[in-house]
């Protein structure tokens, strides 16, 4: 629990999404120096590989591929029992930019059984459309509050708050929410299409609760819920258990269950009366009411020092995670039939992550 | 006058809670090794659990206290 500066690392990860139309994949490289035995600086260098044909590309435009390039550099700063760390972060895509900052500050107290660390960041957002001169930005505010408590000698718990404030062009300029049109004898779907209206500034609150146990055999559960609340009038749940049992010194099996839940934005509808019949107007399916279920196992295999020369640690993990996603009121509208009364939308996907950490 | 009176309850109450010193850490560092073993780790796999957060910010609607310092994700 005592504070301590990150360990030396290299850590390479290959990532792999595919599913409801999308084929993501990448590597992330996350590399960590120590400087003297108060400095230790970080830098990551993340890449998304994105071939697109999901319902809401099929529904509003043609596929596509693009790439998204994310880089950042960070310090932490250790001086008896506080940690200060800031960093730096730029995404780059081909229609959109976005660059962060952030300071932390974490106090170890309480005979280094308490930890309370306090976060500020800062974004900007550049909002942009392909083939277009179209651009508008977005300035994001976060406030982060942590403690982590050991209860005993086998048990601790984490609480974390943290609350985002974001003002600017907020929509996906692709999307489009869509109303009745029956009467328009041109119009043989039924339904017309306009581009979504937002508002302009959204603010939201995420409580987490998290709590990790050693169980009387050498093996770990951690259980986790957190409620987010936001302006727009989305509440969603979140529920994680995590197991993780290792075999002997190198070998560790783990496994868990996610569930997340969210009720809609207030305005979400997936067909509107009529064009404008609001002063915001969304059908952007992550703002609609859904279900979403993780299932995940992964395996790591360690070797310990001695074995590769300067090398204290090499770590080698597969983790591969199996996601379902259930629409309530997300009709697919590829499918066709009478608009409003379209199947309900759901996709599944895998999520694979493999990667490679030398500790030095 | 009867929020001054809570206020000054209040006050008292933190007093009194300050005085507590007689709590004392209750787990020892010679207890610790169950706690100090990579598997009672809160976040375990480094970049592999960053990408996992960015997988979920881009599909759901909600966002934060996902755990660690970063500065959120730029996604879109």
């Amino acid at each position: 629990m005592a504070a301590t500066l990150p360990v030396d690392s290299v850590d390479i990860l290959h990532h792999r999404f595919d599913g409801g139309g999308m084929e993501i994949d990448g590597p992330f490289i996350l590399v960590r120096k120590s400087i003297g035995t108060q400095v230790s600086v970080n830098g990551h260098y993340y890449v998304d590989s994105v071939s697109a044909a999901s319902i809401d590309v099929i529904a509003n435009a043609s596929e596509y591929t693009e790439e998204r390039t994310e880089v950042s550099a960070g310090v932490d700063f250790l001086h008896e029992k506080t940690m200060i760390s800031t960093g730096y972060t730029n995404s780059e895509e081909n229609d959109f930019e976005a660059n962060s900052v952030f300071l932390s500050i974490g106090q170890d107290f309480f005979g280094d059984l308490t930890k309370l660390t306090m976060g500020y960041a800062r974004g900007w957002d550049e909002v942009g459309k392909i083939e277009s001169d179209f651009s508008e930005d977005v300035d994001r505010q976060i406030y982060k509050l942590g403690v982590s408590q050991v209860l005993t000698k086998n048990s601790l718990m984490g609480l974390d708050i943290e609350t985002i404030s974001d003002e600017g062009y907020l929509n996906n300029p692709y999307r489009s929410y869509r109303f009745f049109d029956l009467d328009n004898p041109e119009n043989t779907k039924g339904f017309g299409t306009a581009t979504e209206v937002y508002p302009e500034t959204r603010t939201s609150t995420a409580v987490a609760l998290r709590s990790l146990y050693y169980l009387p055999y050498r093996a770990s559960i951690k259980g986790e819920y957190r409620y987010f609340s936001d302006s727009w009038g989305i509440d969603a749940h979140t529920y994680e258990v995590l197991y993780v049992h290792p075999f002997g010194r190198q070998w560790t099996l783990e496994g868990r269950v996610r569930r997340y839940s969210q009720t809609s934005a207030d305005f979400y509808s997936d067909i509107f009366t009529h064009e404008g019949a609001n002063d915001f107007l969304a059908r952007d399916k992550e703002l609609s009411t859904y279900t979403g279920m993780t299932y995940g196992g992964g395996v790591t295999y360690e070797l310990g020092q001695g074995v590769i020369p300067h090398i204290n640690k090499l770590k080698l993990t597969l983790l591969v995670d199996y996601l379902k996603y259930e629409y309530d009121n997300f009709r697919d509208v590829t499918a066709g039939g009478v608009p409003g009364a379209e199947p309900l939308y759901d996709f599944d996907a895998w999520v694979t992550r493999a990667s490679i950490t030398f500790e030095y | 006058m009867k929020t001054h009176l809570i206020i000054g309850l209040l006050l008292l109450n933190l007093v009194g809670m300050s005085g507590c010193t007689g709590i004392k850490p209750w787990v020892k560092p010679y207890e610790r090794n169950n706690l100090a073993d990579p598997i009672m780790s809160l976040d375990r796999h480094g970049a592999a659990g960053s990408y996992i957060h960015h997988v979920y910010q881009a599909r759901e609607g909600a966002r934060g206290a996902e755990g660690g310092a970063g500065g959120g994700c730029g996604c879109n």
